[in-house]
């Protein structure tokens, strides 16, 4: 008696063959969203209350990162600046610009910038700007080339793998001191070669610094 | 009684006790009746197994929701009944592949009569024993972190934890246990296809018969499959209940730091399956009227294998108390005090009892062929084994290294709830296993048959 049809033996292939793939797609599938944009917002560029152009302030005025991100040497978090900051050359230049309404209207009214946050990283990781760039990590390493970005954009995933690769081999990474602010700067040729050297002089340690208690405390 | 096969005593042939079973005859006693139905005795038994199984589902939606403060654990016995369930669970499980493997490899014919359902009943024990450390994690949901997945963290599981190994032996051991198991039935579902009269029926036993035509060349290749897999089967049996083993022999607790560990739990494992099968045989051979099929001499000789296991079994026991005083550790031998003084010295003398005293019985032939002997003997070992798994957990975090922390467990509600349900849960799969699939490897049997000259 013919109970199935000649496509039954495809059928019945392509179901055993499902049954090994689809575990494997479904995980590849899912690792794919985790680290994609969608989920790490990586390359989102966020619209602001005021189009300030790290683009025109950074590489054409050639202002310095820490003019603004005061604390970022000293603290965890790199500051954003206050209002007044804005107003030591906009209380002189570009003073009726529409575009700056709301900068002054925050100084009249001693209120804050609500800027949109562009970084975020989750309540349960500490991260702290002032160690990383006194160990020579530069603020483009992470933050990618802002000279050029007119609006602000995360340039890095910030997963906890991104975290790690470089907590794992920090030597690739590190630049002179001098050169941990400089916005335009490039890593020479011989860069493994003077990264173990930088790293030495840094005094870095690889041994303890993928320990969960260095992100996580 | 069935009406194909009518069992004569004394048994007319060594594994077969009807006079004459030839292949229809067998493969209508074991078939036939699935396509009828089992009448009112199995709806009953169904419906008593239900509240059971709605029981647990209860009882695991309250633990998620409350989280396992319900049970009698507290910080110092971080383990419970949970912990037991799965050691005992998963030991039950352990006998039907061993049944199937190695009684396969070691040409112990017998085993057609059994191997189908023990095997069925490694699936369920398995799957519910793979259960039990799900529940018993703080927060369930990130159970699949012991998975190792590619992820965005870059991490991998802590390969050095016990719990990372029991993953694997419980993940490749169920994947296994499915397979051998289908394997083992592919030609048996074909006759299911070619006998059943109805449509429905015709066509799901045809899919996952996969097309079986039953030429020489089909059963030439399935045999092969089937000892190879028995092969790989076997090491694996042992590799999963060593490692249940070292969950316990890999920490630092006294009483459980012990290398006899692996070893002592694959018998303990054997023994309490075996009881279990002898249960399941019993019930099957009564409920399915397979008195032609599975005869006195089949238990005979799993008794034999019971009474083995309990010797070893007490040996085990007895290396543990003779290391442990001959070891000179103070802990060590506070923990073999408390075993037989301390607060669960009740439950460890109903152990020893249930697993090394009764059993002797079985030195007896006419106790290891008398039903009404052995089920109460086989459920006294599996109620041993239990206790034994319970008592491990409990006597050693009881009286650990730091007297402050010496606390007793008390059961609640829930822990009885997670000791009894299950077994509800388990007797609902295995019934419904019985009324979709033969019980009985019918190739096998009328193989056996042939040999026997029976046929």
């Amino acid at each position: 008696m013919q109970l199935f049809r000649p496509g039954a033996n495809t059928i019945a292939t392509l179901a055993i063959a499902a049954i090994g793939a689809a575990p494997v797609l479904a995980v590849g599938l899912s690792y794919e969203v985790m680290r994609s944009p969608y989920v790490t917002n990586q390359n989102i560029t966020r619209n602001q209350p005021v189009p300030f152009s790290h683009e025109h302030h950074v590489s054409g005025l050639g202002l310095d990162c820490r003019y603004c991100h005061t604390s970022v040497e000293k603290a965890r978090f790199a500051g954003m600046p206050p209002t007044e900051t804005c107003m030591t050359c906009h209380s002189q230049i570009w003073t009726n610009a529409q575009m700056l309404a709301p900068v002054r209207e925050s100084l009249a009214r001693s209120k804050p910038m609500a800027w949109t946050r562009v970084h975020r990283l989750p309540d349960y990781v500490y991260f702290d700007h002032s160690v990383h760039v006194a160990k020579g990590v530069g603020c483009t390493t992470c933050h990618g080339d802002v000279g050029q970005m007119r609006l602000m954009r995360q340039a890095a995933p910030l997963t906890m793998q991104w975290c790690l690769d470089c907590h794992r081999n920090p030597a690739p990474y590190l630049r002179p001191r001098e050169a941990v602010f400089d916005p335009k700067w490039r890593p020479p040729k011989d860069r493994a070669e003077i990264g173990a050297k930088l790293a030495a002089g840094y005094h870095i340690k690889t041994d303890h610094l993928t320990d969960c208690t260095i992100c996580h405390r | 009684m069935s009406e194909v096969l009518a069992a004569k005593a004394p048994p007319a042939h060594r594994w077969i006790s009807s006079e004459r079973a030839d292949d229809l005859a067998i493969t209508q006693a074991v078939a036939d009746p699935l396509f009828t139905g089992f009448g009112k005795r199995w709806w009953l038994a169904l419906l008593v197994t239900l509240p059971f199984v709605l029981w647990l589902f209860i009882a695991v939606v309250w633990l998620f929701y409350r989280g396992i403060g319900i049970w009698g654990v507290n910080s110092t016995i971080v383990w419970g009944v949970a912990i037991a369930n799965y050691v005992w669970w998963i030991g039950i499980g352990n006998a039907g592949t061993l049944i199937s493997a190695m009684l396969l490899l070691t040409r112990q014919r017998w085993r057609a009569s059994i191997n189908r359902f023990a095997e069925a009943m490694t699936l369920f024990a398995v799957a519910i024993a793979g259960l039990m450390p799900i529940i018993h994690l703080g927060r369930p949901l990130y159970a699949y972190w012991l998975a190792p997945y590619p992820n965005t963290m870059a991490l991998w599981p802590q390969w050095r934890s016990a719990l990372v190994w029991d993953f694997w032996a419980i993940v490749s051991y169920l994947l296994f246990s499915i397979l051998f198991w289908y394997v083992s039935l592919i030609p048996d579902l074909a006759t299911m296809r070619d006998r059943t009269p109805h449509r429905a029926g015709q066509l799901l036993y045809g899919a996952f018969a996969l097309g079986w035509r039953g030429s020489a060349r089909e059963w030439t290749r399935l045999k092969i499959l089937h000892t190879t897999m028995a092969a790989l089967g076997v090491p694996l049996v042992c590799s999963v209940h060593s490692i249940v083993g070292l969950d316990f022999a890999a920490s630092l607790m006294p009483g459980w730091q012990e290398s006899i560990f692996p070893p002592y739990f694959v018998v303990g494992a054997m023994y309490s399956g075996f009881a279990m099968v002898v249960v399941l045989a019993a019930t099957i051979r009564w409920g399915l009227s397979l008195q032609a099929i599975i005869t006195s001499r089949h238990f005979d000789v799993m008794a034999r294998i019971l009474l083995m296991a309990s010797i070893v079994m007490f040996y085990s026991y007895a290396t543990e108390w003779f290391m442990g005083w001959y070891g000179g550790e103070h802990a060590e031998r506070e923990v073999v005090r408390f075993e037989f003084t301390g607060t669960y010295a009740p439950l460890y003398w109903a152990l020893l009892a249930c697993n090394c005293l009764i059993p002797q019985l079985l030195w007896w032939p006419f106790a290891r062929r008398s039903l009404l002997m052995l089920i109460p003997i086989a459920i006294a070992i599996n109620i041993g084994m239990w206790l034994e798994r319970i008592l491990i957990v409990w006597n050693t975090l009881s009286r650990g290294y730091m007297p402050s922390l010496w606390r007793a467990f008390h059961f609640t509600f829930w822990d009885w709830s997670f000791l009894i349900a299950p077994l509800g849960l388990f007797a609902f799969l295995f019934l419904v296993f019985m009324r979709l699939v033969p019980s009985v490897s019918m190739f096998d049997m009328r193989k056996l048959a042939h040999e026997e000259a029976a046929a």
